[in-house]
């Protein structure tokens, strides 16, 4: 039911957890948000009051870049890289790892589902 | 970690200098400098460096947004052309 910066709508979780589900709220930011509004963290959202819920909408739009806006951000900051040609910048358009993991296995985080090479062995002989 | 603001940037000595020199003249030479791990700092922007990758200087034309980074970031040591025969 309770609709905070636009489309997430958490309930029936604790408010702590509940917030975390606002893309850019984290466990501690919630907390945060919570103890500014005078919440209980314990406190289910569907037990909140209006004018409590009311409170942590003007904080979080207040105080908190979230959701799109965030998302944009982000994406900036990669353009960003990108653009000046740096070693960041390159390892985000090739899709690999940033900051000088192996890449000879796992970091499959950042590659993708493997993609088998068939029929390597043949060409031993 | 982060290095200490007491410090401030690293940025070799010799580089600096023909920086300097370079802004002092109103000219802008290339300078080549294997210094890779010395910081972009605003005096920098709008000259050209040569920097070493190991093998050869790959010119790095120095904007704004490059401010705050490493000179060897722009100058890679490695070139990976992907895996495979098939082209071939």
């Amino acid at each position: 039911m309770a609709r905070i910066a636009g489309v997430d709508i958490p309930k029936d979780k604790r408010g702590e957890i509940s917030l975390t589900y606002i893309f850019g709220i984290g466990r501690k930011r919630s907390q945060e948000i919570l103890k500014k509004a005078k919440v209980d963290f314990n406190v289910k959202v569907s037990d909140w009051k209006d004018d409590q819920l009311q409170k942590i909408r003007q904080i979080i739009s207040d105080e908190y870049t979230i959701e799109g806006e965030l998302r944009s951000e982000v994406q900036l900051n990669i353009k960003r890289l990108s653009d000046i040609g740096c070693f960041r910048g390159i390892r985000h358009r090739l899709g690999l790892p940033l900051r000088g993991q192996k890449t000879k296995n796992n970091s499959r985080t950042r590659k993708g589902k493997r993609k088998t090479v068939a029929n390597k062995k043949m060409a031993t002989k | 970690m982060g290095r200490s603001l007491k410090k401030g940037p690293y940025v070799h000595y010799k580089l600096l200098k023909k920086v300097e020199e370079n802004l002092s003249n109103n000219k802008k030479a290339v300078i080549k400098t294997w210094s890779r791990s010395s910081m972009i700092i605003p005096d920098f922007v709008g000259q050209t460096f040569a920097v070493h990758n190991g093998r050869q200087f790959v010119p790095v034309f120095i904007t704004e947004n490059m401010v705050g980074h490493k000179l060897g970031e722009f100058s890679p040591t490695r070139s990976f052309r992907g895996h495979g025969g098939k082209k071939r």
